[in-house]
């Protein structure tokens, strides 16, 4: 690699990102993702707005549990799951079906910026959309509760600390699954099977043995959710069985398996083809 | 970029067991050189071949010193403007031309000026600001030409460039690549209109069944084409007494007087000899209007190298 060549990659990452982000806001085939981040806050807030409207108080520890429950088993399993399966199974191999990936290709890019651009413009669409809607939600989780008690629990009972990992790990499942689905957009052409696939061994992970649990997103970022669900009560049934691990054992390896995601990926799109015959 | 020429060495592509293009050498040069052949001969895969979008599955390309799967070398100095007749959504004409230039990664000023000068070049810079899912097949058609010469590359591939395009327009692009060309650019066009291809081409290169047929001038190739002697048209006011002349000549193989009376098609199997003959069998009393060779063209070649059922090309 030249040090020299690093502004120029610069300038076409960044070109990539414009394109990709204005698509990748502006699509009409996305809109389910906006559906998928806007559900619970939808939910939160009509629940908010009844409350307010009807002068109830809540009980914020239970409110901040369904929050929790919400979050890691509808946003990080299933919401910000297939926000990532229609974001990054689109980045190439929708290009391939609606056969303009080539204008791509005839540029003086290397194959390898070209995907970092488009991973970078995945991930921060993805993020804005799914961290949006968690803060959201979380607005509405604390609106309807009294000022002071909002105030304690932010201030003095953690709340404000509980508020960012939500967001920071919505923010790190887009940046895992998002890399996963990138290269198994390459290595699949139909998506249902990749889909189908993962969520299969995400799914089954609390069950593996302990090496292959490691090849996980879900398997990190749920150790990162500050208020786990008890394995007694209203919601044990969907306790997740094994023990979390430490924050920056989470966050690391989450990351080394995106990058060794990302680098399968490179391998893959140098060796890509356009053949749109047989998409 | 050191070389000089666009080098095919061997070059095999097969789609699963279907051939794409066999065993494939060739040495282009700069100036228009045409990919001519029915459908599925191989001429876009040629194409892709030589800008990466393809590997070969043997042999070895090399574009002006540099091989194919190094995009940021490669495109530097070469466009590509392909057949495919879509284009990313949502973008006006200019978006098209000016993203492609900031992909190269120039500035803004830069790839602005760029854009307006290749946009200018294929004529449609008052439909640049629109949707181009609003243009007609001929403008989409010269903005994916302007996308391809954007650059100013040295080597400009265009596959059926001229499809869609009006007379004029047609004109006046054909005027582009020969500029081009003249400059010392390699164009390297697929087409079907083997008129046109023979008014614009410094050579052409025949393709059947991802077979190259042959390759060169067109005059070198019809020259090399011995099974079908080569057909002369003399127009004159006495052809029978010509044609009872020129019998005597051993190289002549056929002569038939037109239909009009008015001219003679002789058949010979050396041209060069047959014209320096010709003046001494004119006689008093034969006026020769005009001498031409009547098949020394594109359209011939074709048909006697790859038939007139090679395929609709």
């Amino acid at each position: 690699m030249n040090p020299a060549s690093w502004p120029l990659w610069r300038a076409q990452v960044l070109a990539v990102l414009r394109l990709e982000i204005k698509k990748n806001f502006l699509s009409k085939r996305g809109i389910w993702i906006y559906a998928l981040a806007g559900a619970p806050v939808v939910l939160m807030w009509t629940h908010a707005l009844m409350n307010m409207r009807h002068g109830r108080v809540c009980d914020l520890g239970r409110d901040s549990l369904i929050f929790a429950t919400m979050f890691q088993f509808f946003y990080l399993r299933l919401a910000i799951f297939f926000g990532c399966v229609g974001m990054f199974l689109k980045l190439f191999r929708g290009e391939m079906l609606e056969k303009s990936l080539h204008y791509y290709l005839l540029v003086p890019v290397r194959r390898e910026v070209l995907l970092i651009g488009k991973y970078l413009a995945g991930v921060i669409t993805t993020c804005i959309i799914f961290c949006s809607g968690t803060a959201l939600t979380l607005v509405a989780l604390l609106i309807h509760v009294p000022r002071g008690a909002a105030e304690q629990y932010l201030y003095a009972g953690g709340g404000l600390g509980h508020v960012f990992t939500y967001v920071g790990t919505a923010a790190l499942a887009c940046i895992g699954y998002g890399s996963v689905f990138l290269l198994l957009g390459f290595l699949f052409r139909n998506p249902v099977v990749p889909v189908v696939l993962v969520l299969l061994w995400e799914s089954v992970n609390p069950f593996l043995p302990q090496l292959l649990k490691y090849i996980s997103v879900f398997y990190y970022v749920h150790s990162l959710v500050p208020i786990s669900v008890p394995a007694q009560g209203d919601f044990a049934f969907l306790a997740i069985l094994g023990k979390p691990i430490s924050p920056y054992i989470a966050i690391s390896g989450l990351l080394l398996v995106a990058c060794a995601s990302l680098w399968l990926g490179a391998r893959q799109v140098r060796k890509l083809e356009i053949n749109y015959g047989t998409e | 970029m050191t070389g000089r020429e666009i080098l095919f060495e061997n070059v095999s592509r097969f789609y699963g067991d279907v051939l794409g293009v066999n065993r494939v050498n060739l040495a282009i040069p700069p100036g228009i050189t045409s990919l001519v052949g029915p459908n599925g001969s191989g001429k876009t895969t040629l194409m892709n071949l030589m800008t990466g979008l393809l590997r070969p599955t043997q042999g070895r390309i090399d574009i002006l010193g540099v091989p194919p799967d190094d995009p940021e070398r490669l495109f530097r100095f070469v466009g590509y403007c392909t057949q495919f007749d879509s284009f990313p959504r949502g973008m006006t004409g200019y978006q098209f031309v000016y993203s492609t230039l900031r992909l190269h990664g120039k500035t803004h000023a830069e790839a602005d000026e760029l854009a307006w000068r290749a946009i200018e070049r294929v004529k449609l810079t008052e439909a640049a600001p629109r949707k181009i899912a609003g243009y007609s097949k001929g403008m989409r058609q010269r903005i994916k030409l302007a996308q391809a010469i954007c650059h100013e590359p040295r080597v400009l591939v265009l596959d059926e460039p001229l499809n869609g395009l009006d007379p004029l327009v047609r004109a006046e692009t054909i005027a582009l690549f020969r500029s081009l060309a003249e400059g010392g650019s390699h164009v390297i066009i697929s087409s079907h209109i083997l008129h046109e291809v023979d008014a614009i081409s410094d050579q052409v290169i025949l393709l059947s069944s991802g077979y190259v047929v042959a390759e060169g001038q067109i005059h070198g190739v019809r020259t090399e084409v011995e099974e079908h002697p080569m057909q002369i048209l003399i127009r004159c006011n006495r052809p029978s007494t010509l044609a009872s002349r020129i019998f005597e000549l051993d190289t002549v193989v056929e002569a038939r007087v037109h239909n009009d009376g008015k001219g003679l098609l002789v058949r010979t199997r050396d041209p060069d000899r047959f014209y320096l003959m010709l003046n001494r069998l004119v006689v008093d009393g034969v006026d020769l209007e005009s001498v031409a060779p009547a098949d020394d063209d594109v359209n011939s070649v074709y048909e006697y190298l790859i038939g007139p059922d090679g395929g609709s090309i």
